[in-house]
């Protein structure tokens, strides 16, 4: 793989919009287009140099690019959005929408991430090493089909409707998430290893949810199934046990929704 | 002068039988409730706003209109991304103006709802909305729910002229003819005047609407909603067997379902109730708007560029994503540099962080009386009074266009109405980019 380091310099006061950072444009241009690849500042067009120090060349192909960012840039929206091959790697946190609409590659984000994160990505890998916000592999406002395909790894926590829409793919939170998480799912499969507070799999009709923590605000239209053991879903596997219900029965009367949740960290439902 | 079917312009109500009497400096109001009245007073109050001003050494000193026009336009030229708020207590004419200029500088354009029904017009987005007009309403509706709002006290006339006391063709006994429920964790004065008071606990509203659609779906709610809601399971089965029972609900939401934990989500799932309740019966439901052309902006944006609220030009097309273009989160991000407001006190109605941050960022501001907006403001243009002192549209709180007419007329020489105003300025800005 061919490595361009991209290190911001000075500090971004209007945020920027930068979904030209994405192996596939990357590729094949040299150093002097890199930097005059443009990118949006309000409603002005900028090229990317003025944010950011340019170091090297990409490969020919997005495939065996490779993008290095080196520091913060939570003021730069869109990065990885819709790439289709190569990696790119953040050192630092990012902005809104890193990896919204990717469909191969990887990301990997060394610290947090801004809202809408992965949002209706429909494949690859985003990891998230440190703390995600709300809306991460979610539909657009008003869509029903947030993720289709692909991974999303959250070493921290995440806030709210986490998967909203989810049609495809897995999210594995390694801490807690808060409201909403799964909303409208109606397949692929989260895992969330923390505690969630209200609204888990809310209006879902499809797909996995599986807590192992404690659930605060359980939803009264899950119904009980069956209580289980040592969940596995091809590589992701879910020690201890589980009761599993059915639900959301306040949306449809048949659902295809399926909710686990810690039996020892849930007394009482 | 004595005027008749004059428009309330305060609240979402719109009241159309105001009458009015003006003499010299006294103003007499018949029909409109106090909120009504306070505001017909401005027309001769004293503290009315009646000079542009522009602020000089960290002081608002008079200046002329031009003068002032061109402060302004200069403004929001030089800024790097401009952040107009056209507030709604003005005629859809001058918010048409203000998103059209908003067009053309690539602004983020926003206004009322944002900070108040927004999440009741996603919860629309979301689910649909089976709606009706409040004429509909007052002829038909036997039951009424107003979940989340205290319709006495903050659209004061909402039940005697739509609600519930008038006598519409079904409904000929007024009152005796409709059943009401009031869903809130208060104990209101509409909760008082209510039949039944469901008192949840605050913030389960999306529990409550989630078991009620359980009960309808024909299964038993999870036992733990009753100690999360606070709402036995016996009333949720009651409140579903009136609804089902009755010949036509109307449901009046207000900012206790928008605006408490769950925003959104929670509408959407009382707009997905109000669906499923229309296989048994004839059900609708309606925000209660609280400023008088709030709906009107939603209206206005939807039909011209597509949203109804927090719009961002910066691309030259309009794009609509609430936490990321919407007035909190780009102040709070310090993601705007200039900032226009028109009819709204913005910074008494944002937190404190992005008030603060108003303060510091130029900001052109147009109302009619003074207040903490136009202090922190860099210009001010004063006001003309929708309703009385120029004719408009507003869009009443169940989306129906309401055409007004004045009374007296705009008290300044060089602007006849805030539409005119706008267009001024529009012109300058075109002339200095
Ligand atoms: S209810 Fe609203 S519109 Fe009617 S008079 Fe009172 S403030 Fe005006």
């Amino acid at each position: 793989m061919t490595e361009i380091i991209l290190t911001p310099v000075g500090k971004i006061d209007i945020m920027i919009e930068a979904e030209v950072i994405i192996p596939d444009i990357f590729a094949s241009k040299s150093t002097d287009e890199i930097k005059n690849l443009l990118v949006w500042q309000g409603p002005k067009q900028l090229p990317l140099s003025d944010f950011f120090d340019v170091k090297g060349n990409a490969a020919s192909s997005p495939q065996e690019t490779s993008i290095v960012i080196d520091g913060d840039v939570t003021r730069v929206k869109r990065i990885g959005a819709g790439m289709t091959a190569g990696k790119i790697k953040i050192n630092g946190s990012a902005g809104m929408h890193v990896g919204s609409e990717m469909n191969g590659g990887e990301i990997v984000v060394t610290g947090d991430v801004e809202s809408w994160a992965g949002m209706e990505m429909k494949g690859g890998l985003l990891h998230i090493m440190g703390n995600g916000k709300d809306h991460i592999g979610c539909a657009y406002r008003g869509s029903w089909h947030g993720m289709t395909g692909g991974r999303i790894l959250i070493d921290g926590n995440a806030v709210s409707q986490l998967g909203g829409g989810m049609s495809g793919g897995e999210i594995v939170v390694t801490g807690s998430v808060e409201n909403f998480c799964g909303i409208r799912q109606n397949a692929g499969l989260i895992v969330v290893k923390g505690d969630a507070n209200r609204g888990v799999g809310a209006e879902m009709s499809g797909g996995t949810i599986v807590v192992t923590g404690h659930i605060k605000n359980f939803l009264p239209g899950f119904e009980y199934v069956d209580t289980q053991s040592d969940l596995t879903f091809d590589d992701i596997t879910c020690q201890g046990d589980f009761l599993q219900f059915s639900g959301d029965h306040a949306i449809v009367a048949r659902t295809k929704g399926a909710l686990y949740v810690s039996k020892n960290a849930n007394e009482g439902l | 002068m004595f005027s008749k079917n004059i428009i309330c312009p305060v609240c979402g109500g719109s009241c159309d039988d105001i009458q009015v009497e003006l003499k010299g400096d006294k103003i007499t109001v018949k029909n409109a409730c106090k909120m009504g009245n306070a505001k017909f007073q401005e027309v001769v109050s004293s503290h009315r706003i009646r000079d542009p001003m522009i602020k000089d050494n960290g002081k608002l000193k008079k200046a002329a209109w031009d003068e002032a026009l061109t402060k302004a336009a200069e403004i929001l030229t030089s800024a790097k991304r401009p952040l107009l708020f056209l507030g709604s207590e003005t005629s859809c004419e001058a918010q048409e103006v203000g998103l059209h200029i908003g067009e053309y500088l690539g602004a983020a354009v926003d206004s009322n709802a944002t900070i108040c029904h927004g999440p009741t017009v996603m919860g629309i987005q979301e689910s649909g909305c089976v709606g009706a007009t409040a004429g509909q309403t007052k002829n038909r509706a036997n039951l009424s729910v107003y979940w989340g709002c205290n319709a006495l006290e903050s659209m004061p006339r909402h039940m005697s002229r739509y609600g519930i006391f008038p006598r519409g063709y079904w409904t000929k006994r007024g009152r005796f003819d409709r059943t009401v429920i009031c869903v809130d964790p208060r104990k209101t004065p509409t909760a008082d005047a209510a039949d039944l008071h469901i008192q949840i606990n605050p913030n389960t509203d999306y529990e409550l609407f989630s078991g009620l659609l359980t009960i309808l779906n024909g299964k038993t709610p999870h036992p733990s909603v009753a100690e999360i809601t606070g709402v036995p399971l016996d009333q949720m089965n009651q409140m579903v067997e009136m609804m089902k029972e009755s010949n036509f609900g109307a449901v009046y939401v207000g900012l206790g379902v928008g605006s408490s934990y769950g925003k959104h989500r929670n509408v959407e799932m009382a707009l997905n109730l109000i669906k499923e309740l229309n296989n048994y019966t004839k059900f609708s439901l309606g925000a209660l708007r609280g400023h008088c052309n709030v709906a009107g902006f939603n209206q206005l944006a939807s039909y011209l560029y597509g949203y109804p609220f927090g719009l961002d030009f910066a691309k030259g097309y309009p794009r609509f994503n609430p936490g990321e273009y919407t007035t909190v989160d780009v102040l709070r991000e310090r993601d705007v540099d200039a900032a226009f407001v028109m009819c709204a006190d913005l910074v008494c109605h944002t937190p404190a962080d992005c008030a603060s941050y108003l303060a510091q960022i130029p900001m052109v501001c147009l109302d009619i009386a003074p207040c903490p907006t136009t202090v922190a403001s860099d210009v001010v243009l004063p006001g003309v009074i929708d309703a009385m002192e120029c004719d408009g549209t507003f869009y009443r709180l169940d989306n129906v266009p309401i055409y007004f007419k004045p009374f007296t007329s705009s008290p300044f020489e060089y602007t006849m109405s805030n539409e005119d105003t706008l267009k001024q300025l529009f012109a300058k800005i075109k002339s200095m980019s």
